[in-house]
């Protein structure tokens, strides 16, 4: 256990195994440009899906996660990888071309598809700010949750071994 | 991993564009006036980091659009629109970029 007080969360209402999980469209960020596309269209194109949403960009949480995926290799390891942030598409274009991520993530700077996941929360003491708690999500083509790991306290990380093993990651 | 972008839609017109370059919002103006389908890409403000319109286009300029119906790749934003009204016949009452 931390040493230091974390914020407890509580369970989250999101999608759990063999729920669906809503489509949305927002900007998908690569490190060359940004344009709309669909989750499903995403599914559809690529198949079994791992989706991550993590706190804003510029947070020591999202930098970690990312930090983590990248050297997990996931993007070789999972069948695709896209993540979803409350940040805009210029903050996302310059964090994944600072490190090298291999990840595209959805811009996402209203935080509605959090919402819509039951995966939002307000950042305190920040007026008119709300960001996803961090949460994977195996997804199938048709939009079935496969597995799912929401955090329930702030910050809180998964433990990523048994992540991988819930998510269906192929071992290194 | 598959890769999650660079998929072109199909029979459709991709647009790279910057936010808020005029000469862009005068292809826009265009495109829909004619009613045409597009898909847009908005790319960095610095020409340095503009690699995918140079790889598309040959130049990193913008607006660029490729369109999938007549394997027409094309800049500059006046030859765009002579372009688009004469292969779409538009009434080209944008364009010349007045508003």
């Amino acid at each position: 256990m931390p040493d230091f007080e974390v914020v407890e969360l509580g369970p989250a209402d999101h999608p759990t195994q063999g729920e669906a999980i809503e489509d949305f469209t927002r900007p998908l960020v690569t490190d060359e440009f940004w344009e709309d596309r669909q989750l499903s269209e995403l599914l559809s194109e690529n198949g079994r899906t791992i989706v991550v949403f993590t706190p804003m960009i510029g947070s020591f949480v999202g930098t970690y996660v990312w930090s983590e995926l990248e050297e997990r290799a996931w993007a070789d390891r999972a069948n695709s990888v896209v993540g979803v942030t409350a940040s805009t598409p210029y903050g996302i274009s310059q964090f994944l071309e600072e490190n090298e991520f291999s990840f595209d993530l959805f811009a996402d700077p209203s935080n509605e598809v959090a919402a819509a996941y039951g995966i939002d929360h307000d950042l305190d003491g920040m007026s008119g700010v709300s960001e996803p708690r961090v949460a994977f999500f195996a997804v199938e083509p048709d939009l079935t949750v496969d597995a799912a790991w929401v955090a329930t306290e702030w910050p809180e990380f998964p433990d990523y071994d048994a992540l991988e093993s819930d998510l269906g990651l192929e071992s290194r | 991993m598959v890769a999650t972008h660079g998929t072109d839609t199909d029979g459709t017109i991709t647009f790279y564009r910057l936010q808020a370059c005029p000469y862009c919002e005068r292809v826009t103006r265009v495109l829909e006036d004619a009613g045409l389908e597009y898909h847009s890409r908005f790319v960095e403000p610095l020409h340095s980091k503009r690699d995918v319109v140079k790889r598309v286009a040959g130049v990193r300029t913008v607006p660029v659009i490729v369109d999938e119906n007549t394997g027409v790749t094309m800049a500059e934003s006046a030859n765009i629109v002579d372009y688009l009204e004469s292969t779409y016949e538009t009434n080209g009452e944008n364009a010349n970029g007045g508003d």
